[in-house]
C-alpha cells in the first residue's frame, strides 16, 4: 500500500481517457453515418447557389477524405478546439459555456436535493421501528421512479405556479425559477435512491456490529449515523454514474418543459438541425463528466471502505 | 448486597407469523459480584436469547416476562431506551462470537473503543485516543498505539477478539457476558482469550459465559447452568457438576466431547454413569469394531508437496502416506498450510513442487480428462457443506448426481434412500432442499454425497468445526460407523485436537506449511517432541473430570 497510493488513481485516469476517445469516436461515426448532406446542414435556410455550396465545401475541408477529417477533428479535439457551430456560425466551446451554468445549476442543486431527500427517507424508514411509515414511503418512491419526469414537471407546474402562482412558469431568473426544475429532476433520484440505501442499512442494521454497537449503549440515531449509513452508502456510490445518466437526460426534457435556457435545449436544436460540432461537443462534454463521476466514485469507495485498499 | 444479576422466572418468546415461539421458558439465575457463571447448551436452547435479554437486545419481536429481572439491584423490567442506553456498556459489557463481524469493518479499532467512552462520558474528546491505547494494553494487545489505528481486518482472530474485549470493558461495567467468546478460534488463541477472561474474573470482574463447549466453561466457571429448549435442566458449582453429573441431558453433553478417553466408544449414545473405585465415571457404549490396518497397503501417497503464492511459500515438502481404512489426522492452526495440502490431495490445486500417487497411479501432473473418471474414488467433505451443494437441487439429486452411472429411475432412486438411510436421513427429505435442513442433517447429507460412488479415501476438511459439541457428535459416531462397515480411508483435517485423538489412527501436525511432527495419535498427543505440538495439547481446554469409558 505503501507503495504509491497515486498508481489506483493513474489506472483510472488511463482508462477514463479511453473511454473518452471511444466517446468521441463513436459520436463522430454516428452522425457520419446519419442520413443527410453536411452542406445541407450548413447551408441551413440561408441562400443556396452551386457557388456558395462549393465556397462551404472549401472553407469546411469537406472534400477531403474521411479518415482525414476524423483526425483533423480528434487532433483539434485535443487542443480544446471544438470547431464552428453550422447553425450559429460561433465557435462551439462559446456557445456551450454560455449555456452551462443554468444546466450546471440544475442538475447540482437536483442531485443535493435527491440525495438529500433519499437520505432523510431512508433513515427515517429504515429497520422495523415505524412500519407503517416504511410501507407507505416504498410505496411513493416505486411511484415517483416509475414516472416520466416531464409528467412531474406538468403536475408541479400547474398545481404550483398556474393555479397557485407560487413559482415563475419560465425562465431562469433568480432562486424561484429554479425550484421547480430542480424538484421535478431531484424527485426520480430520490425515489430509487432512498430504496438503495434503506436496503443497505436494512443489512447493516443486521450485522453483528450493529448488535455491539447497540450493547455499548449507543444510541440508535448514532447506530444508524455512524455505523449503518457508511455501509449502506457504498451500494450507493456505484449509483453515481447512473444518477448523472438520469440528470443529463432529465435536464433536456425538464429544461424545454419549463422554457429554461441550458444545454438540453443547445443539445436538442443541434440534433434537430443536424449542426455536428455541437452535438459532437456535448457529447464529449458528457462522457467526460460522466468519467470524472465515475472515477470520484471509485476514489470514494477508497475512502469509505478500508478493506479494498490493500490490493 | 444484593447479586449483580437476578433473574426468576423469566419468559421470552418471539412472534412469528404463525403464532409466538417460546425461545426462554422460566429460567432463574443470580451471578454475584466477582463470580464467574456459565450457561451452556446447544443452538436453540435459549442461552443467547437469555444473555441478549440482560441487556434489552432480545430483538424488537422479543416479548420479555420475568418475576424479577435485575442488574445491578435494579429493575430493569420495563425500562425505556434512554434509560436502557445506560445499562449498556456501563453496567453491562456484551462480546460475542466473531469479532470480524462484532467490530465495524469500516472504523479504526481506536474509533470503536473511543466510541463507548464517549457515549457513557468516561474521558474527555482530548483523552479519548489514549484511554483507548491503554485499553487495549490492558487486554494485551501488542503495539496498542499501532493498533488502535488499524482497521478490524487488519488484525488476527485473537487480536480482533481482545479489542473487542477491550470495548466491552471501556466503561468499566460490573458485569461481562460473553456469548461463545473463542468459538471459531485456534486452541492456542482461545486458551489466551480464556486466560486473559480468567483475569478479568480474578480482578472482581463478574463474568456470565455462554458456550456450547463444556470443557470450556470448566476452566473459567464457578457455577454451570445447563440450558436446553429454554429451560435449565441442571446446575451447581462447576466440579461437581461435570464430575457428577445427575441429569440425563447434561452426561450426554460431556459424554459428547472428544478426546482420549472417548477412542472407539460412541460420542452420542445416552451414557451411563458407572461406579469405578468409589468415582462416578461415565461409560460410553462402543463403536463396531473396525477390521486390522496394513501399513503398507498405501491408498494415497503424497511427497515432497509445495505450493507458493509469490514469494510466500504455503506449504513446504510435505509428504503423508494414508494405508487403505486408515485415518490420518492432520492438526494445525489457521495459516498452517493444512487446507492447502487437502486441496491439493483432492486434486483441486496443482502443487507447484512434489507428486501425489493415488491408488498406485499419479494422481497430480495428469492430464484432467485422464483423471476425471478417477474422481469418484476420492470424496471431499467440506466444513460448510450448504455452500458446496447447488442451491436448486433438492436433497435426493444432490445424492444422485454422485452415484455411480447405471441403473434405471426406480433403481437410482432406491440407492440414493439407502444412502440417506446410512447416514441416518429419512426419504421423507428427499424432495427438500438443503438450505431448509439443520446444520447436522446438511453435514449428513455431505456425507451421503461422498459415500455414493464408493470411494477408497474422503478428504475430511474441517467437517464437524461449524456444529455444536452434541451435533458434532453424532458426525462423528457416523463417520466411525461408516468406516468401520466400508474400509473407508479417512484424510481427517481439524484444528480440534480432541476431535482428532478421537477419531485418528495416526496424526500430522503442521506449523508455517511444514510437518513438525507426526506418528501415531496416542504417542504424538501424549508424548510431544516438538514444542509447537506441546503449546497446542497444553492449549486444550480438557475436561479432565469425567468422560473416561
Amino acid at each position: 500500500m505503501a507503495g504509491s497510493p497515486l498508481r489506483p488513481v493513474l489506472r483510472r485516469v488511463g482508462s477514463g481517457l479511453v473511454v473518452l476517445w471511444a466517446a468521441a469516436t463513436a459520436a463522430y461515426l454516428a452522425l457520419l453515418a446519419a442520413p443527410g448532406d453536411t452542406v445541407d446542414a450548413i447551408v441551413g435556410e440561408g441562400a443556396d447557389t452551386p457557388q456558395i455550396r462549393a465556397d462551404i465545401v472549401a472553407e469546411w475541408g469537406l472534400d477531403r477524405p474521411a479518415v482525414v477529417q476524423y483526425l483533423d477533428y480528434l487532433g483539434r479535439l485535443v487542443t480544446g478546439d471544438l470547431g464552428r457551430s453550422y447553425l450559429l456560425q460561433r465557435p462551439v466551446a462559446e456557445v456551450i459555456g454560455e449555456q452551462l451554468a443554468p444546466t450546471l445549476a440544475l442538475a447540482l442543486a437536483a442531485a443535493g436535493l435527491g440525495v438529500l431527500l433519499a437520505v432523510t427517507v431512508a433513515i427515517g424508514t429504515a429497520g422495523d421501528r415505524r412500519p407503517w411509515l416504511r410501507r407507505a414511503s416504498s410505496g411513493a418512491e416505486l411511484l415517483l421512479v416509475s414516472t416520466p419526469s416531464f409528467l412531474i414537471g406538468i403536475v408541479l407546474l400547474s398545481v404550483l405556479s398556474f393555479r397557485f402562482g407560487l413559482f415563475p412558469v419560465a425562465g431562469a431568473h433568480g432562486f424561484g425559477s429554479l425550484v421547480l426544475p430542480a424538484v421535478t429532476l431531484a424527485l426520480p433520484i430520490a425515489g430509487l435512491l432512498a430504496q438503495v440505501l434503506r436496503d443497505g442499512l436494512d443489512r447493516a442494521l443486521d450485522e453483528p456490529f450493529v448488535l455491539t454497537a447497540r450493547a455499548r449503549g449507543v444510541r440508535e440515531r448514532v447506530v444508524l449515523l455512524r455505523h449503518a449509513l457508511r455501509h449502506a452508502s457504498l451500494p450507493a456510490v456505484t449509483l453515481a454514474g447512473w444518477l448523472f445518466g438520469i440528470l443529463l437526460g432529465g435536464a433536456v426534457i425538464v429544461e424545454q418543459v419549463f422554457g429554461r435556457p441550458g444545454l438540453g435545449q443547445v443539445t436538442l436544436a443541434a440534433v434537430t438541425a443536424k449542426d455536428m460540432p455541437v452535438v459532437l461537443a456535448v457529447v464529449t462534454l458528457s462522457a467526460a463528466v460522466y468519467v470524472a463521476v465515475n472515477t470520484a466514485a471509485d476514489l470514494t469507495y477508497l475512502l469509505v471502505d478500508p478493506r479494498l485498499r490493500r490490493s | 448486597m444484593a447479586p449483580l444479576v437476578e433473574v426468576e422466572d423469566l419468559h421470552v418468546d418471539f412472534a412469528t407469523p404463525t403464532g409466538p415461539v417460546a425461545a426462554v421458558r422460566g429460567v432463574s439465575l443470580t451471578v454475584e459480584a466477582g463470580e464467574c457463571v456459565a450457561v451452556v447448551g446447544e443452538s436453540g436452547s435459549g442461552k443467547s436469547v437469555t444473555a441478549r435479554t440482560l441487556v434489552g437486545l432480545a430483538g424488537p419481536t422479543a416479548r420479555v416476562r420475568a418475576a424479577r429481572l435485575a442488574l445491578g439491584g435494579r429493575d430493569v423490567r420495563g425500562l425505556r431506551p434512554r434509560q436502557w442506553r445506560r445499562v449498556r456498556g456501563r453496567l453491562a459489557g456484551l462480546v460475542v462470537q466473531d469479532a470480524l463481524g462484532s467490530l465495524d469493518p469500516l472504523r479504526t479499532v481506536g474509533a470503536e473503543i473511543g466510541e463507548v467512552l464517549a457515549t457513557h462520558g468516561i474521558v474527555g474528546r482530548a483523552e479519548r485516543a489514549g484511554r483507548a491505547v491503554r485499553l487495549l494494553d490492558q487486554v494485551h494487545v501488542p503495539e496498542p498505539a499501532r493498533r488502535a489505528r488499524q482497521h478490524p481486518h487488519q488484525l488476527s482472530g485473537g487480536l480482533r477478539q481482545r479489542a473487542l474485549i477491550a470495548t466491552a470493558i471501556a466503561a468499566e461495567p460490573a458485569l461481562l457476558i460473553a456469548d461463545e467468546p473463542t468459538t471459531a478460534l485456534d486452541v492456542t488463541v482461545q486458551a489466551q482469550i480464556l486466560a486473559l477472561l480468567a483475569e478479568r474474573r480474578d480482578a472482581g470482574q463478574s463474568l456470565l459465559l455462554i458456550s456450547h463447549d463444556l470443557a470450556v466453561v470448566g476452566r473459567l466457571a464457578d457455577r454451570v447452568l445447563v440450558m436446553r429448549d429454554g429451560e435449565i435442566v441442571e446446575q451447581g458449582p462447576t466440579a461437581r457438576l461435570l464430575s457428577a453429573p445427575a441429569h440425563p441431558y447434561t452426561r450426554q453433553l460431556l459424554a459428547a466431547v472428544p478426546s482420549a478417553s472417548s477412542r472407539g466408544r460412541r460420542l452420542a449414545e445416552p451414557p451411563r454413569l458407572r461406579e469405578h473405585c468409589g468415582v462416578p465415571v461415565l461409560s460410553r457404549p462402543p463403536l463396531p469394531a473396525r477390521p486390522p490396518v496394513d501399513p503398507g497397503d498405501a491408498v494415497l501417497v503424497a511427497a515432497g508437496l509445495t505450493k507458493r503464492y509469490g514469494t510466500h511459500t504455503v506449504v513446504r515438502d510435505v509428504s503423508l502416506t494414508v494405508a487403505r481404512g486408515e485415518t490420518l489426522g492432520l492438526v494445525g492452526e489457521s495459516g498452517s498450510g493444512k487446507s492447502t495440502v487437502a486441496r491439493i490431495v483432492a486434486g483441486l490445486l496443482a502443487p507447484d513442487g512434489g507428486e501425489v500417487t493415488f491408488e498406485r497411479a499419479p494422481w497430480t501432473g495428469v492430464a484432467e480428462r485422464a483423471r476425471r473418471p478417477r474422481r469418484r474414488r476420492l470424496q471431499v467433505i467440506s466444513q460448510d457443506p450448504l455452500s458446496s451443494f447447488d442451491p436448486r437441487y433438492p436433497v435426493g439429486r444432490v445424492v444422485a448426481e454422485n452415484l455411480e452411472p447405471g441403473g434405471d429411475r426406480a433403481d437410482r432412486r432406491e440407492r440414493v434412500v439407502e444412502l440417506l438411510r446410512r447416514v441416518g436421513l429419512g426419504p421423507d427429505l428427499l424432495d427438500r432442499h438443503p438450505r431448509g435442513l439443520s446444520g447436522g442433517q446438511r453435514q449428513r447429507l455431505a456425507i451421503a454425497r461422498a459415500l455414493a460412488p464408493r470411494p477408497s479415501l474422503i478428504v475430511c476438511d474441517e467437517p464437524v468445526s461449524a456444529l455444536d459439541v452434541s451435533v458434532q457428535a453424532q458426525i462423528l459416531d457416523l463417520l466411525a460407523e461408516l468406516r468401520a462397515a466400508d474400509g473407508t480411508a479417512l484424510l481427517f483435517i481439524s484444528h480440534d485436537l480432541g476431535v482428532v485423538h478421537h477419531l485418528a489412527d495416526r496424526v500430522l501436525v503442521m506449523r508455517d506449511g511444514a510437518v513438525v511432527e507426526q506418528g501415531p495419535v496416542g504417542d504424538v498427543f501424549s508424548y510431544p517432541r516438538h514444542e509447537y505440538t506441546r503449546a497446542l495439547v497444553d492449549a486444550l481446554p480438557a475436561l479432565v473430570t469425567a468422560g473416561r469409558p
